[in-house]
């Protein structure tokens, strides 16, 4: 099992993160204080939860660009009921933000299921329209920290074995995801039906369906991160997260999930989240600003395609050599 | 073939006809197949050749030869009495070979113009591309096929007779001296069948060496001058249209005792399992009725395009029927997805492995139990050791030769990935599995591990629908052979009535039979 978890795929991209690690602690130890690392890993954990919806999404070979647009518009929906009703206990909030991220998703997976429009168009669409929502609820106007009640901001915050809450919902719903992955018949048609849609149907499976559910869980996961996201940053306006698809796609793509859909693993897109997230926190650390972290962002994302690229290359021409071989 | 085999009576001087193109011992082999074993051809200057055999016969791989896409492991091609060698495509085109495939190979989105001259278009100043002498050509070469388009029509929107007339203008622009015509008239109406023999008529006007690849001997026998008939890969024939009759061209391409061993089995006969009724689909096939026992192989046989793959995705729930009723063990069922029909135990092993039959990317245990997960789970979740032991126990019955179950699927030959397939079937424990060409392009060795296999489902009382194009395996193997054609029954035979001739008729629509 560990074996397969950690195809050699994985362990390049581990060794990755500790290698570039330790190359920051050579010249900045404090680096790699534990504390540090638990900020830096705290601060990826929105991305870590958002990446691996984005993973189901794209192993059933579609995309889910409105995953921020979501986090944005129900952050935006849990923010004002707390601020208009401050009773409602945090669970109860919790549960609205993931039901309103889960419809924001199945719509996504209605629209592409039942009028077959492609993904891309689909949730282009839908990220302008949530972020249009979040304007027309909130009149543009900001909902600050002194407007959210004490318990909404402390929840991510508060502390269980030395680790923040909004850490353990990283971690909790990894391993949620794994299990769904690989021990579900769910997980096991995400693969299917992004390896090879036309034998899917032929196996049985419902493909426009499948692809609704992954959807579905990655609107649930988005809607989830939108009020974490809110309540940790004790703030709420129209552009939270402007442009944070792009880091959920490029952690998926870093950490070897195929945009050709069926291939990837949990695992991989956790560790690309992570790697992210290391060169995020390491780089204003050595000093570069936020626009060249941009540029190694881009660059990162390129260098993992064309590693994967070049991989596939390779299998490529071992089959025809073996081809040749046989015909000779 | 040489002058001599040409009957020396007739008025035509045809010893003196010098062949444009010469093909002479070519193969081609591929992995556990051969493709074309020393075959021959000869085109002459202003007349139409047919080319005529089975499917598999070898007939694509040699277009595919003469084409530039395959290269030929040996053997000669002259043009003109040179000997060429074409690398790609593109040089067969530029040297005078065009092929006009059965789905023409034109772009939707682009003019007439711009589809004749694609990749050789006239050139002006600076190398950019001379629209108005191209148009000026284009019209010019319209002309020349007798087509009334506009070359700035976009291609969409033209029929596809008209589509045909285009690719023709094409294969002119580049001054081909020899034509393919690869089962041009497979998807024209009637009509269009007749403006296409126009044509070729004023291609042999032309002088233009014209090869015609077809199925139907109606057809080849009103615009044929000479014929090949290809048997296996190799020339089993040929000669002039005129000497020879549909029989003895039916004798040709199917006259070889039946080579291959089939199992030998007794067939016990059981209750009826599947009966369809007045089954029709809006367009692929009409007015299907047949039953279908335990213990039975019904082959099913017929052309390609003659609607048989259609009616078994419509009974596997993939398309959907108009009209019609489908009872398994005597009760009616609405089918209207793969996943009703699998657990109405009706089964299909489609034709096309790579595309609908396999998820080559995974290894082979998902594959084998994807369509039985519910079967394997172990409080609601997978369960990888009896999804592995469901593998092993249905692979191990098909000798399934693979290093590991969790090896990846595309590492297999055909034949093994074809075995991947049928167990994931049989693991669903099906009461009706329909195979549709199930040994296409697989090697001898696998071929009759899957014959072995049909035959004990059957004597386990399965019920089986063997879809199939080679005469002997429907021959071998059923008990009872139904033949399509246009997308209705045409004749059905009973195991003694079954005979290569009497199949190939039913099939063609000649005869009898028809």
């Amino acid at each position: 099992m560990i074996r397969r978890l950690l195809t050699s795929r994985e362990l390049i991209l581990a060794l990755a993160i500790l290698g570039l690690t330790g190359l920051i602690a050579l010249k900045f130890p404090g680096f790699i204080e534990p504390s540090n690392l638990i900020d830096a890993f705290n601060d990826t954990s929105p991305l870590i939860i958002l990446a691996l919806g984005q993973m189901v999404v794209i192993l059933t070979r579609c995309i889910d660009l409105s995953v921020a647009a979501n986090l944005a518009l129900t952050g935006m929906i849990v923010a004002m009921i707390n601020t208009t009703f401050p009773s409602v206990p945090v669970p109860i909030l919790i549960m609205v933000a993931i039901s309103a991220g889960a419809l924001m998703g199945a719509l996504n997976g209605l629209l592409t299921w039942k009028l077959e429009i492609p993904p891309i168009v689909v949730t282009l669409g839908t990220m302008t329209i949530f972020r249009g929502l979040v304007f027309v609820l909130s009149e543009g106007q900001w909902i600050n920290a002194h407007e959210m009640s004490d318990s909404f901001k402390a929840f991510p915050r508060n502390e269980f074995l030395n680790l923040p809450v909004l850490s353990w919902f990283a971690i909790i719903i990894t391993l949620l995801v794994v299990i769904m992955v690989s021990r579900t018949p769910l997980g096991r048609a995400f693969y299917a039906v992004g390896g090879n849609p036309n034998a899917s149907v032929y196996a049985g499976i419902d493909v426009g369906r499948t692809q609704f559910l992954a959807f579905t869980i990655s609107g649930a996961l988005a809607g989830l991160t939108g009020y974490l996201w809110v309540s940790r940053y004790a703030v709420a306006y129209v552009d939270i997260a402007g442009g944070f698809e792009l880091d959920v796609v490029a952690a998926c793509v870093i950490g070897g999930i195929s945009i050709a859909g069926g291939v990837g693993t949990v695992i991989g897109a956790f560790l690309g989240a992570i790697f992210l997230g290391v060169i995020k926190n390491a780089l204003p650390v050595i000093g570069i600003s936020p626009f060249a972290q941009l540029a190694i962002s881009g660059a990162a994302i390129i260098i993992a395609v064309a590693f994967n690229s070049s991989y596939r290359n390779k299998k490529g021409r071992l089959i025809l050599k073996r081809e040749e071989a046989a015909d000779g | 073939m040489t002058s001599s085999e040409f009957p020396r009576q007739v008025a035509d001087p045809l010893e003196d006809l010098k062949p444009v193109l010469k093909v002479t011992g070519v193969s081609k082999e591929f992995p556990g197949v051969k493709a074309l074993s020393n075959v021959s051809l000869e085109l002459y200057a202003g007349k139409v050749t047919a080319l005529i055999g089975e499917n598999g016969a070898g007939k694509s791989t040699l277009v595919k030869v003469l084409t530039g896409i395959y290269q030929p492991d040996s053997g000669e091609i002259e043009l003109d009495g040179s000997t060429k060698e074409f690398k790609t495509a593109h040089a067969a085109a530029l040297g005078g070979i065009a092929a006009i495939h059965q789905e023409t190979v034109l772009f939707d989105e682009l003019s007439v113009a711009e589809n004749i001259f694609l990749g050789n278009a006239p050139k002006g100043r600076f190398g950019l591309i001379d629209k108005a002498s191209m148009k000026a050509k284009a019209v010019d070469l319209l002309e020349r096929v007798s087509a009334t388009i506009h070359p700035d029509t976009p291609l969409k929107e033209l029929g596809i007779a008209s589509k045909h007339l285009v690719a023709v203008a094409r294969a002119l622009s580049v001054e081909s001296q020899v034509v393919i015509m690869d089962e041009p008239t497979a998807a024209l109406s009637l009509k269009e069948i007749e403006e296409l023999y126009t044509l070729v008529e004023q291609l042999k006007q032309e002088g233009k060496a014209i090869l015609f690849i077809s199925h139907k001997f109606d057809e080849v026998f009103s615009i044929a001058d000479f014929y090949s008939v290809y048997r296996d890969g190799e020339m089993v024939g040929s000669g002039a249209i005129r000497d020879t009759t549909q029989n003895e061209l039916v004798q040709l391409m199917v006259g070889r005792p039946v080579e291959q061993v089939f199992p030998d089995r007794l067939s016990i006969i059981g209750d009826e399992v599947l009966r369809v009724d007045s089954y029709s689909h809006p367009t692929e096939f009409a007015d299907i009725s047949f039953g279908l026992n335990q213990g039975e192989i019904l082959g099913f046989y017929g052309l390609v395009g003659a609607g048989r793959t259609e009616l078994m995705q419509a009974l596997f729930g993939i398309t959907t029927p108009s009209e019609g009723i489908v009872h398994i063990e005597g009760q009616e069922v609405s089918i209207r997805s793969p996943e009703q029909a699998i657990s109405k135990g009706i089964v299909y092993v489609p034709e096309d492995r790579g595309n609908q039959g396999t998820i080559k990317d995974t290894p082979i245990f998902h594959n084998v139990s994807l369509p039985s997960l519910a079967k394997t789970l172990k409080r609601k979740l997978l369960h990888p050791e009896s999804e592995l032991a469901l593998t092993r126990e249905y692979t191990e019955r098909m000798e399934l030769r693979a290093a590991a179950l969790d090896q990846h699927v595309n590492n297999l030959s055909g034949g093994n990935q074809q075995k991947v397939v049928i167990s994931k079937w049989l693991a669903t424990r099906p009461k009706v599995i329909i195979l549709d060409e199930p040994t296409k392009g697989i090697d001898i060795g696998s071929k009759a591990a899957v014959h072995h296999f049909t035959a004990e489902l059957a004597a386990k009382g399965m019920a089986v629908i063997l879809v199939s194009s080679e005469i002997p395996e429907i021959i071998g193997m059923a008990d009872r052979a139904i033949v399509m054609r246009d997308g209705r029954i045409r004749a059905e035979f009973s195991k003694r009535q079954m005979t290569p001739e009497s199949l190939v008729q039913a099939a063609a629509g000649i005869g009898s039979a028809a």
